[in-house]
């Protein structure tokens, strides 16, 4: 990393389609700023989002993730994001047992007309990340490089 | 008579039994053990010695014992078999009974997770029936459970315990049953507190004659505190501790809860004197032994006969 | 199934830290069903171990591989292509199942990935308990198809003990009394009047008693 350029993070978030995503639609329709740092990756489901998915974003250098699903109650295929919220939990202190830190990952649930949830959702991860500083991996890999 | 125990002459010939119990010490200090026998003097006809009592090492009951007995007293040597399996088992009732110990009640005991060893491994090589019945039939038989003959046999006078405040409490009587046609010679039940459903239980077992076939000690124990009385109620697994009792301990001023209690206790000796079936009492005056001759005077138990 | 659950990192991480490039091995069948050592499971170890190693500047090579048992000779011998490549194995099946690769490979440092625990069934989703003890003469036939070997804390054959409360046993009020089980069971089923025959002391010979077992078919060992 270029210590004259300040630190940008790179945030993965992995968003179901039927309510995240579509509140991310919405943040864009209404002209809602989010920070650019922001990758969104649409999944069907927020349960469609297993273990593996999450650390291989942390492995190829992500600063944060974070998992957007519906509202309790609300998803569509019924328990998909209470089974998230618990997979998001256990891989939290799987990122705490190798040293990367919990804080790096985080769950939020919205529905599908909350644009203003998902831009302040998506302002505040980053900042906190921001404030985090680079993840110890993407140091790794940049210094390997 | 089955065997040489005081415990046994006492009940074959009528008299309303009493028996005690001390803990031996945490460590290699028999004076400890015979200040306790010194308290409990001619009060009782025999006196348990507990085995590593809720999973706490403490120094053995066969040692124990046999202080006890050199001091002139009955112990009736308490086994768990959690500790051992049925060599060592047999191995220390053999030796237990040349050293004049000829009383022993027969116990699972409590879990390690209670004690100060809950790493270790439990054995439970049998469980306490099987304990029965394998000192029966060294004693009516000769032989050891697996069947060799045994140079003169031990004559052991066969204890074990029953708590008819246990769950599942239809399945008391069935069990006190099993235990009696395992070959056991008399039983010492958990402190009674509930007369309603200890009578209750009785009446389950004088319908199937168990009474007559052993002998039943009804357990006792005085409480200091209305703070023991509480812990007893909310904290002991299988005690059954009724609110009237916690009430009257509580209504007591602090400096008279223990005279409170005695008295509580007397009068629980006297109700189930009452009671057809019950052929003694079984005093666990924990930590409290001195008060031992006390109750026992006050219950008019004393003195003991002599037989 | 045999259930068994990962080990903490920190001590898997000290098994391999020697190493730099490792077979890491899952299995198909029990560790997979109980979610400890199968392909995701494999996954996600690695990807863990990789990014642990990366992060002390020590980067590791890990090849991932999952056989449909390990504890069968004909399936451990498929990793024959990949040893020699390796400098260890880190293997997450059960203790059988590393012993087999052990046994086999023995030129290469084996090492558990996972603690092996008791054999047992799934509760529900998530929940597994143990059910057997591997006693080797299985008595449930008379105790209504509940053991009180496996399930009752102090393996009493003529149970419930003095401390069963409420149907839980003394140890926890999370653990099921065993006898309480049986008992419910013999009701069910009409049986009660057998609750009273004594099951005598059990010959420990067909279980651990006797030595590390074996089982030979004769009309199927050449």
């Amino acid at each position: 990393m270029n210590p004259h350029e300040p630190f940008e993070p790179v945030i993965v978030a992995f968003c179901c389609h039927y309510c995240a995503y579509t509140a991310a639609d919405m943040a864009g329709t209404r002209r809602l700023c989010y920070p650019a740092n922001v990758s969104i990756i649409r999944v069907p489901c927020s349960g469609k989002v297993d273990a593996i998915h999450i650390l291989k974003a942390f492995e190829k250098g992500a600063d944060g993730v974070y998992v957007a699903g519906c509202l309790d109650g609300d998803c569509h295929f019924k328990k998909g994001n209470q089974r998230a919220s618990r997979r998001v939990a256990y891989v939290r202190r799987l990122l705490d047992d190798i040293g990367i830190g919990s804080e790096r990952l985080a769950m939020f649930k919205m529905s599908a007309g909350m644009g203003e949830r998902f831009a302040e959702a998506a302002t505040q991860f980053t900042e906190t990340i921001r404030a985090l500083g680079p993840s110890p991996i993407r140091t790794a890999v940049q210094q390997a490089a | 008579m089955k065997t040489e125990s005081v415990l046994e002459k006492v009940l074959r010939s009528g008299n309303f039994a009493v028996t005690s119990e001390c803990g031996p010490p945490r460590g290699a200090v028999p004076a400890k053990i015979l200040e306790k026998a010194k308290m409990l003097g001619d009060v009782v006809d025999a006196v348990n010695v507990t085995d590593n009592q809720t999973a706490m090492v403490r120094m053995s009951s066969f040692a124990a014992s046999v202080f006890l007995r050199q001091a002139g007293l009955h112990p009736i040597l308490q086994m768990v078999t959690r500790d051992r399996n049925r060599l060592a088992m047999q191995a220390d009732i053999i030796g237990a009974y040349s050293h004049g110990i000829n009383t022993m009640l027969c116990l699972s005991g409590d879990h390690p997770k209670f004690g100060d060893h809950p790493m270790a491994a439990a054995v439970h090589d049998i469980d306490s029936i099987q304990f029965i019945q394998m000192v029966r039939k060294m004693r009516d038989e000769g032989k050891f459970q697996g069947g060799a003959d045994i140079e003169n046999p031990p004559r052991m006078f066969i204890g074990a315990a029953a708590n008819p405040f246990a769950d599942p409490f239809e399945l008391r009587v069935a069990r006190l049953a099993k235990k009696v046609a395992a070959g056991v010679d008399f039983i010492q039940t958990q402190c009674i507190f509930n007369l309603d459903k200890f009578e209750l239980w009785m009446e389950g077992v004088r319908k199937r004659g168990l009474h007559e076939k052993c002998y039943i000690l009804a357990g006792v124990t005085p409480i200091k505190t209305v703070g023991m009385a509480r812990y007893m109620k909310n904290k002991v697994p299988g005690m059954d501790v009724p609110q009237h009792i916690v009430d009257r301990m509580a209504k007591t001023p602090k400096e008279q809860q223990a005279d409170e209690g005695i008295a509580i206790c007397v009068e629980m000796i006297q109700r189930l004197r009452q009671i057809e079936g019950v052929a003694g009492i079984h005093l666990m005056a924990i930590e409290w032994e001195h008060k031992v001759p006390e109750i026992v005077q006050k219950a008019g138990l004393y003195p003991r006969p002599k037989i | 199934m045999i259930t068994a659950e990962r080990k903490p990192i920190d001590e898997i991480i000290e098994y391999i830290r020697p190493f730099q490039k490792i077979l890491l091995v899952g299995c198909n069948e029990c560790v997979t069903v109980c979610s400890a050592g199968g392909r995701k499971e494999v996954g996600i170890l690695s990807s863990m171990l990789q990014m642990s190693f990366l992060k002390q500047g020590k980067p590791i090579q890990i090849l991932e591989h999952t056989l449909e048992r390990q504890c069968d000779p004909e399936y451990t011998e498929e990793l024959v292509s990949m040893i020699d490549g390796v400098d260890a194995v880190l293997s997450m099946a059960c203790g059988c199942g590393v012993q087999e690769v052990a046994r086999r490979y023995r030129n290469k440092p084996v090492f558990p990935a996972v603690n092996t625990k008791f054999m047992g069934a799934s509760e529900r989703q998530g929940v597994w308990a143990e059910r057997c003890a591997g006693c080797g003469d299985c008595l449930l036939g008379i105790t209504a198809g509940i053991c009180p070997i496996a399930r009752c804390s102090k393996q009493l054959m003529n149970g419930p003990c003095g401390g069963s409360t409420g149907g839980k046993c003394e140890i926890s009020p999370d653990v099921d009394c065993a006898w309480a089980l049986i008992w419910e069971r013999l009701k069910a089923l009409k049986l009660t009047d057998r609750y009273e025959e004594i099951i005598p002391a059990k010959d420990w010979r067909n279980g651990r008693g006797a030595g590390p077992r074996k089982i030979v078919r004769e009309d199927l060992a050449e």
